[in-house]
């Protein structure tokens, strides 16, 4: 069924009798025509083109600009075509229902069906094992499951850092007192973890009569020497930024904010806890060495964190 | 059992040529079931038509195939926007297999050596080294690689738009519903392709993406430690993840999309397209043009302008220079760090989150759990699971082919501009740093406002919309109608009748529209 003519507004013509060659064109037409070809003959000199660029060793964008051409040209040759030269006569298509009435033999076919079905809808105990049975599979499907990463263990409790772990640069030379100024901050590793994601620390030197850690810790940082884990306690980023004139810290992905001279308390942003601290030991050589690892777990919370499990 | 009607069905609804073997269907179109005039391709011209005979012999599919060049789009822009991601689909694949073809998934430390002065004897993994490689020696390898990074931007908005203009027009509602959950999932895998993607080339920039994942799994409650471990194979950067991250992004995602896409599509073919009121338009028919000559030739024109518009963005405009950020280095961080803006508003969740993490009975819920997980789930599932709530509030559960217009569900249309409001604002606040150094206000202060306006602003937006759309309706007594067209009015059971041309009610109307 074709619609009623001159549905879509559009000035009408009958292009569904018999084209002949020959036929003299209307002007639209010719002028269509010429467009089309024309936009056709853009594609086929880009594409050319294109080709001598790339052979020549030309540059992105000249090669990006000649794809363009070559596909806008075909697109939009096709697009005038369909626009102007074919029929943009709107049809009808009836819809029909979704879900047919059934006809008799497919209502045949469902008795016979439900027929044949009656030899396994009554095994209640088989189909009940038969579950059994999927769920003995899922549980086996486990194994390949499991073997995609290491148990978490201890690992999200502990880093490299040891009682004695000398304090030393990305160069992996030790950290000399005297090498950072005063509102300086330098990254750390324990000596053979350097670059280790977990370990990884901030050694800051504040002027220490403006330090206020807690009474217990304030033996970790000599001198107003005072290590934190750089790792972010929101979402794990490196906590790269040193606002010194303010001696926080901000992490650039979240701008978790944390208060050097209070013991790294979050002060603004996502973060919930503060960055651990690292008790750390002045030397006779002016180099640093830990007391031993961070106090609690590093980098971002896990549910387990408190009860120190490891599952 | 569908297999046994088909073999008993009627016999004359098979083509009897290629029984007898007499070239072409002797019998006249209608009686085929075919309604327009358009013969088949292949009919008369020899080669062709042997060619199409030899497989209709084989396969009895040249009926089908007739009756498919026969079937009616409507004729609308926006039922364009889901062919823009098909074809953005069809580039990300095109240039995503010249990709691999260079791209080496390996995080093995290797010494860069290539042609970019600023980084030659840098480590780097060899993953890196090799986007390099493409990205300076590869002849035309930027370019595709920048194709196949913007064709990725364009396939992600196409969709949103897509599922934008099905969510405002109620496309979504029975029998659609299935492809709004199949559509809704598409885009899902689609933003996971986006990520994994983004962070193959293992730059400093994706790899701090990836830390923050890493992050957001280690806080799901119970299973965290665990899931990111197995996810990850191990506590982050483990050294395998690439050649995993490679393995769902070239394999894994795609296929799931392809099949996706795949019944996607199909079920429109099942169910035919919705349409909107218009002229001839009903509930039991479609009106618009035949795919054959027709829509193809539109579709067809379509895709090559969408392959030129990504094109043309991939080679001019620079996307992901990776050799700015630098290879990834686990202790350093680029600030300020942007992900892609499909991935911009769970970005900006996480940063307006305020520090709130509660530990009860020695379990801790860690702080990124609520904005990184649960946030995303009840946005995501809400949007997810809309046709089943708005059938539930409405009480509608009839079938619909035609389109509201979105001002004809007032409060449908301000609850989508609403949603639309919050993922603004959240991708806003995932800026936060670059726009409080562009206006020259501290990104605390950003931040707070931000928290404000990301309630505010989607209820203002929502009586906005709301008010909006009355007003529309209000004036929308004036008949839908193009010119030279029939003039429709809608009556008052909720049917269309016609209002002929001269008749002076239908002059009044005219001259009360805007």
């Amino acid at each position: 069924m074709i619609g009623p003519a001159g549905l879509d507004g559009r000035p009408e013509r009958d292009y569904s009798g018999p084209r002949v060659r020959g036929l003299p064109l209307t002007s639209e037409e010719y002028r269509a025509q010429v467009i089309v070809g024309a936009l056709f003959a853009v594609t086929m000199v880009a594409g050319f083109a294109l080709l001598v660029v790339y052979l020549v060793g030309g540059d992105t964008q000249v090669q990006g600009i000649l794809l363009t051409l070559a596909f806008g040209g075909l697109g939009a040759g096709i697009v005038v075509w369909s626009q102007r030269l074919l029929p943009t006569r709107l049809v009808t298509e009836d819809r029909h229902p979704l879900q047919p009435e059934p006809t008799a033999e497919a209502l045949a076919t469902a008795d016979a069906t439900r027929e044949a079905e009656a030899g396994f809808a009554r095994r209640h105990l088989l189909i009940g094992l038969l579950f059994g049975a999927f769920a003995g599979l899922g549980a086996a499907l486990l194994i390949p499951v499991l073997s995609l990463g290491p148990a978490p263990g201890r690992s999200l409790f502990v880093t490299a850092w040891r009682k004695g772990s000398r304090v030393v640069g990305i160069d992996g030379k030790p950290v000399q007192a005297s090498a950072l100024p005063i509102d300086g901050v330098v990254t750390v590793f324990p000596e053979g973890a350097v670059g280790d994601a977990m370990a990884q620390t901030l050694l800051i030197r504040v002027p220490p009569d403006l330090l206020r850690l807690p009474a217990d810790r304030m033996a970790w940082a000599p001198d107003g020497y005072v290590a934190y884990s750089k790792v972010c306690t929101h979402a794990g980023c490196p906590v790269g930024l040193y606002r010194a004139i303010e001696h926080r810290l901000i992490c650039p992905c979240h701008q978790s904010t944390f208060d050097v001279l209070d013991g790294a308390i979050p002060s603004f942003g996502p973060a919930a806890r503060p960055l651990p601290q690292l008790p750390i030991q002045l030397q006779p050589d002016g180099t640093f060495v830990a007391l031993g690892g961070f106090p609690e777990p590093v980098g971002p919370s896990f549910w387990n964190m408190t009860s120190g499990g490891g599952a | 059992m569908s297999g046994g009607v088909a073999a008993s069905g009627p016999a004359d609804e098979r083509v009897p040529s290629s029984d007898a073997g007499v070239p072409g269907d002797a019998r006249p179109l209608a009686d085929r079931g075919v309604t327009g005039g358009y013969a088949a391709p292949g009919e008369n011209i020899p080669i062709v038509g042997g060619a199409v005979r030899f497989f209709d012999e084989r396969t009895g599919l040249a009926t089908f195939g007739r009756n498919a060049l026969q079937k009616v789009f409507p004729d609308h822009w926006s039922f364009l926007l889901g062919e823009v991601a098909a074809f953005s689909f069809v580039v990300l694949l095109l240039t995503g297999t010249f990709l691999t073809l260079f791209f080496r998934p390996d995080t093995t430390p290797t010494t860069y050596a290539g042609p970019y002065v600023p980084l030659r004897g840098a480590t780097v993994s060899s993953a890196f080294d090799s986007v390099m490689q493409l990205s300076f020696v590869v002849r035309a390898g930027l370019l595709m690689r920048q194709i196949h990074h913007w064709a990725a931007l364009i396939f992600v908005a196409a969709i949103v738009t897509h599922l934008a203009r099905i969510f405002l027009t109620g496309a979504f509602r029975r029998p659609r519903e299935v492809n709004w959950i199949i559509g809704f999932g598409l885009l899902l895998l689609a933003l996971g392709e986006g990520f994994s993607g983004y962070s193959l080339p293992d730059d400093l920039l994706s790899g701090t993406g990836l830390r923050i994942a890493y992050s957001a799994a280690l806080s799901i409650p119970f299973i965290g430690p665990w899931f990111a471990s197995l996810f990850f194979g191990g506590a982050f950067p483990s050294a395998g993840f690439i050649s995993r991250l490679f393995v769902i992004h070239v394999m894994l995602l795609p296929g799931a999309l392809i099949g996706g896409i795949s019944i996607h599509l199909l079920i429109v073919w099942l169910q035919k397209h919705t349409q909107y009121k218009g002229p001839g338009a009903t509930e039991h028919n479609v009106v618009g043009l035949r795919l054959w000559p027709g829509q193809t030739f539109r579709s067809v024109g379509l895709f090559f302008l969408t392959v030129a518009v990504i094109a043309l963005l991939g080679g001019l405009f620079q996307i992901n220079p990776v050799w700015e950020y630098g290879p990834f280095v686990p202790y350093t961080a680029a600030s300020p760090a942007q992900p892609d803006y499909y991935i911009g508003w769970l970005e900006g969740l996480l940063r307006m989150a305020p520090g709130w993490q509660v530990t009860l009975f020695g379990v801790t819920i860690p702080e990124p759990f609520v904005p990184g997980v649960v946030i995303p789930g009840l946005l995501f599932g809400g949007l997810w699971a809309w046709p089943f709530i708005e059938a539930r509030i409405t009480g509608d559960h009839r079938e619909h082919h035609l389109l509201d217009w979105p001002w004809e569900a007032p409060w449908r249309a301000a609850t989508g501009v609403g949603i639309a409001a919050i993922f603004v604002v959240l991708m806003l606040a995932g800026a936060n740093d670059v726009i409080g150094a562009w206006l020259g206000i501290p990104v605390e202060t950003l931040t707070v406002v931000f928290r404000v306006l990301v309630f505010v602003f989607p209820v203002v937006a929502w009586f906005v919309t709301y008010g909006l759309a009355r007003g529309r309706l209000r004036r929308g007594s004036a008949p839908i109608s193009r010119p030279g067209g029939i003039a429709l009015r809608r009556n008052a059971s909720g049917g269309f009748e016609e209002i002929h041309e001269r008749s002076a009610e239908a002059i009044a109307h005219r001259a009360g529209e805007p």
